[in-house]
């Protein structure tokens, strides 16, 4: 105790001199843990947003979801005497826009159809503003609708005009402006129309079998327990397939996406901080290079190794402490200030607040890696021998006392990684992008000091600039390995983020296309399968034509044991989260390649068989003669797995995870899911030849899909670049920390060579040798390391053969070479101009 | 002034360092016995080992063969820390660079070695000693703003003020001017003479050696004469 006021008393002394050479250290710190901070804050505001707007968003307390069927009489009356109920009914379809009664542009649309106690909290923005009930009423023959604006240009409509969807014609009430429950609903193909139920039994869509969604809106009385609803509802109606969705989980998509970006980030700020840490690293050794006479001199007039370290450990703490105090000022105010910048554009809500959680984790984050960074070289100041204050020349001192402290450091760390790995939603990612960011960590360190060992084994450039830059890369303090990891890192994640961005647009720009149909149909129905076939085959180019029962279900036991229940492999947990497409068949569909097991025979009628995916059943712990349970319209089927498949999402095409034998499954109400591939010079007349004739069959381009797949592909790889940037522009604080460690020196050399005659050009090509040399290798490591990184992603993650890009490449070179140099001679400018006299005379 | 039991005593003492050109040897076997409260000078050409027996003695450096007791105390296999918790209470050190830490005050730095120790008034302490050397009125002082001969005053002060059993002293004068460098040196005997420690003084110079009881010639490591005035 009695040591530790001391060596306060000592560190305050110390620090009335300025803590000078913390400059970088402070600013890797508190960009670090800003990003930390602002990210987590971010997300607490989007995640009490969700659910404080819990009910608004779901438009009830709970949610009844049912696929293909309405509920029964039995469940109606179930669900009044529960509480308040509305029924809003999910499709898709086409519409038609009428110009002079005449069927003119078509456009696929998300249909919702609502009753009058719809919506239950918030409200339905329309312009020009009126009540919805009103703008989706029935006059005579024609009824209202409202829609959003994109299928109004689309179909060349303004308010008032008309436009035919299914059988039945509607007048454009308003337009749809927002939806208070829309982003509950998940993606949408199409532009959303609002109509009324009654004008939906009108269009002739409602079809059992058909691929509706049903949802029935729950407002329980006051003091309700939702837990309790659930428990009785599924007691209640044990084999209605209900997916019940309550106010507290009112979004999972949205939560879950917040939740994993959120992770993402946090990870990406972790990176940054480590690539701060090699500069808070430098910093601290240059702060104690500068200290080593007082340290010296402390120690000849008794102190001991742990007084030393508590003196200098305290003084960097306090500068820790600031940094990590600005950082989460920054990090509280980053939510307002996306607030102040985007306002309304905001597409989820939030509550923008200071909320304290993210705030302690960003500085336990930033504290614990300000320790990991700082204390091994605070240990190796406590080995300096008094004798070093007679000459250079001294004994090596045991280093066995600096143990226990480099074991402190590396709690630091694991206590940080431990953290990560707990908070993160998923673990295991978690772990892949800290190990891979500490491997790449190792692999440049170990590279960048190779090298420089190599460089130093050349024979000695004969001009006297290449001379002095590669010395100056080369010689012992040099800050060559420290800059090439820091930067290096930066850039690395750079290139394999920009890389595996490449591979994936590639894969869906190029490969997609040659590989996927231009059609999907959906919902057609069993008798109007060969008129379908007739008007399909009319066209010329067709090929791949396949057309596939499909009727939706949902897994609800594995081996008997419910799905809610069984363990589930993460990957694997989505093919039980909601409803799944099913189909038959009696022989293998085309290019079906079974991994284990036997198809069924075709002439097969006995107890259902199923032919299952095989990663999913490996992810589920399935083998062959297991049983899946599905629900399908209500009715519980079982059957046994008979055979694995390889299903290859990739190629765009018609894919079921579930194939079942015929003999019950096609008893049941369903319908079909048809893919075609056509020349592009025939598809305007495929998209009219159907639409023109079975105005009940939603058509989907994929074109159009791929390019909003595309688009999303787009903002989110744009997202993570810019998050990759903060890991540059702590790599480049590393840098400039490092010019300015060397200036004192640099300019020392400057005025020599000055005196000696050489010009300032002359002197400054040293540093544009110098610093081009070291940024283009780091950029090269870079780039190698990256690419190494991608490949094995692309390879062992998503199963794609990595599609290498020269212009991430020259990116990641030339930029990496041009950043050095820009900073380099920024910093060496000091040096340049200075005039050598005016050196010469100070001391 | 002498007396019986030795204040320092170096038997057979070698230090040989490393370096990039291979092994150097500092220190070729050296025996001394300096008694207490006795005044010795080391003197000897630049290079011949004289502040690497001065760091040996008083346990800044442990030597590589040999052994070293100072004030009763067998330093010779101490660790690092434990060499430092001996000085502490046993050995005050005056050097060529004052070396005083830049970043404290005149008072401050005297205090150091006194609030090391405990000692609970350290800054009375520190006060009077400093008020010893003439530099009362300076005590709010950093290094920066005092003269070569008011640090190296300030530094005799570090020295002497936890009342060591030994004085080292290395080249006290060598960074000072003539006559700074002499009012440094009467200083340095007065507070001996004061004192009653042991003073091991390094210098080149011959009239400073002179004013020690004994003066000890070395080269190349070696001790070559040990005379005692008569």
């Amino acid at each position: 105790m009695n040591k530790l006021l001391l060596a306060i008393r000592f560190a305050r002394r110390e620090m009335r001199a300025r803590l000078s050479g913390f400059r970088i250290f402070f600013a890797c710190l508190v960009l670090g843990v800003a990003a930390i901070a602002g990210v987590e804050s971010l997300s607490a505001a989007f995640l009490t947003g969700l659910a404080e707007q819990g009910r608004t968003l779901l438009d009830g307390d709970v949610v009844v979801h049912l696929v293909h069927r309405p509920t029964t009489d039995a469940e109606v009356a179930y669900l009044a005497h529960r509480g308040r109920v509305s029924e809003t009914v999910s499709l898709r379809g086409m519409a038609y826009a009428l110009k002079n009664g005449v069927e003119a542009d078509r456009q696929l649309v998300e249909l919702k159809a609502v009753d009058g106690a719809y919506p239950f909290f918030g409200e339905v923005a329309l312009s020009p503003a009126q009540k919805l009930s009103a703008a989706l009423a029935c006059d005579g023959d024609i009824c209202g609708a409202v829609a959003e604006q994109t299928l109004l240009d689309r179909l060349h409509l303004g308010p008032g005009g008309r436009m035919k969807i299914g059988t039945q014609i509607f007048r454009v009430s308003a337009v749809l402006n927002s939806e208070p429950d829309r982003i509950s609903g998940g993606f949408s193909l199409g532009p959303h129309v609002l109509i009324s139920n009654a004008a939906l039994q009108r269009t002739g869509l409602v079809i059992l079998g058909s691929l509706i969604d049903y949802n029935y809106h729950v407002v329980l009385p006051p003091n309700a327990s939702i837990k309790d609803f659930k428990t009785e509802a599924t007691a209640a109606f044990p084999d209605g397939g209900w997916d019940i969705r309550d106010r507290n989980d009112a979004a999972p998509g949205i939560k879950r996406f917040v939740e994993q970006v959120t992770s993402f980030l946090t990870l990406v700020g972790l990176t940054a901080l480590a690539v701060g840490g090699v500069g808070a690293a430098q910093a601290v050794t240059a702060f104690l290079d500068r200290k080593r006479e007082d340290i010296a001199t402390l120690k000849s007039l008794g102190a001991d190794g742990t007084l030393i370290f508590l003196v200098y450990f305290l003084q960097v703490m306090v500068v820790a402490v600031a940094a990590v105090l600005v950082g989460l000022v920054i990090g509280a105010l980053l939510p307002f200030a996306i607030q102040y910048a985007y306002g309304a554009d905001i597409p989820a809500p939030a509550h923008f607040a200071v909320y304290p959680k993210p705030l302690l984790l960003a500085a336990t984050f930033g504290l614990l890696s300000a320790i990991a960074c700082s204390v091994p070289p605070l240990a190796r100041a406590r080995l300096i021998a008094p004798a070093s204050l007679f000459r250079d020349l001294v004994a090596p001192a045991d280093a066995r006392g600096a143990v226990p402290y480099l074991a402190g450091a590396a709690v630091a760390a694991a206590l940080v990684i431990a953290l990560a790995l707990f908070l993160a939603p998923s673990p295991l990612f978690a772990a892949e992008f800290l190990g891979g960011t500490a491997a790449g960590l190792v692999a440049l360190r170990l590279i960048a000091e190779g090298l420089r060992i190599a460089l130093r084994q050349l024979p000695r450039p004969r001009t006297p600039s290449t001379r002095l830059a590669f010395a100056n890369l080369t010689r012992p303090s040099a800050a060559t390995t420290g800059v090439v990891t820091a930067l290096g890192l930066g850039l690395t994640l750079l290139a394999t983020v920009s890389l595996l961005d490449h591979t994936i647009a590639a894969q869906v720009k190029d490969r997609l296309p040659g590989t996927a149909p231009s059609f999907f149909f959906v919902d057609i129905q069993p008798d109007e399968t060969l008129r379908f076939d007739k008007v399909i085959r009319s066209v010329k180019s067709v090929e791949d034509y396949k057309r596939t029962p499909m009727i939706r279900g949902r897994i609800v036991a594995i081996k008997g044991v419910a799905a809610k229940d069984a363990p589930i492999a993460p990957d694997a947990k989505w093919a039980v989260n909601g409803d799944r497409g099913i189909t038959y068949a009696a022989t293998p569909p085309q290019g079906t390649v079974i991994t284990q097991g036997q198809w069924w025979p075709a002439n097969y009628t006995g107890p259902t068989l199923i032919s299952f995916d095989q990663e999913l059943a490996a992810g589920m712990g399935l083998k062959l003669g297991d049983t899946l349970t599905m629900n399908v319209l209500g009715r519980e089927i079982e059957g046994r797995i008979a055979s694995f498949r390889k299903v290859d999402f990739s190629t765009g095409n018609q894919n079921f995870i579930i194939v079942m034998s015929p003999g019950l499954i096609d008893h049941a109400p369903h319908s079909f899911l048809a893919t075609v591939r056509v020349a592009p010079a025939d598809e305007e007349n495929l998209y009219r030849a159907v639409t023109d004739s079975f105005p009940n069959i939603s058509t989907v381009r994929v074109k159009d899909a791929i390019a909003q797949v595309n688009g999303l592909l787009q903002e989110l790889s744009a997202g993570v670049r810019a998050a990759s940037l903060l890991t540059i522009l702590s790599g480049l604080l590393v840098l400039a920390g490092a010019i300015a460690a060397g200036s004192r020196s640099r300019l020392y050399d400057a005025t020599v060579l000055k005196v000696l005659g050489a010009t300032r050009s002359r002197i400054a090509s040293v540093y544009v040798i110098e610093y081009g040399a070291l940024g283009i290798l780091t950029g090269i490591l870079a780039l190698g390391v990256g690419t190494f990184a991608a490949d094995l992603i692309c390879r062992e993650v998503l199963e794609v053969s990595l599609n290498f890009d020269f212009g991430v490449a020259a990116l990641t070179v030339v930029g990496g070479g041009a950043a050095t140099l820009v900073f380099g001679l920024a910093g060496a400018w000091t040096a340049l101009s200075a005039r050598p006299a005016a050196q010469l005379r100070s001391p | 002034m002498q007396n019986s039991a030795p204040a320092i005593n170096l038997e057979d003492v070698t230090l040989t360092l490393s370096s990039a050109a291979g092994p150097v040897s500092i220190l070729a076997g050296v025996s001394l016995t300096v008694g207490a409260g006795e005044a010795v000078t080391l003197l000897g050409p630049s290079g011949s080992g004289k502040s690497s027996l001065l760091m040996v003695a008083s346990g800044l450096e442990a030597a590589t063969s040999g052994r070293v007791t100072v004030a009763g105390t067998d330093i010779t296999r101490m660790s690092e820390d434990g060499l430092a918790r001996f000085r502490l209470g046993h050995v005050g050190i005056v050097f060529q660079s004052f070396h005083l830490i830049a970043t404290m005050t005149a008072l401050e730095n005297v205090a150091v070695p006194l609030e090391l120790a405990g000692v609970r008034d350290a800054f009375e302490r520190a006060t009077a000693e400093l008020e010893a050397v003439g530099l009362g009125a300076r005590l709010d002082h950093y290094p920066g703003q005092l003269s070569g001969g008011e640090q190296q005053r300030v530094a005799l002060a570090r020295a002497i003020a936890p009342h060591p059993a030994v004085l080292f002293a290395d080249e006290p004068t060598g960074n000072l001017d003539g006559q700074t460098g002499a009012d440094v040196a009467d200083l340095l005997f007065a507070l001996h003479e004061r004192s009653r420690s042991t003073l091991f003084l390094v210098t080149h110079e011959e009239t400073l050696a002179k004013r020690c009881g004994r003066i000890v010639r070395l080269k190349d490591g070696r001790i070559v004469a040990d005379t005692r005035a008569a």
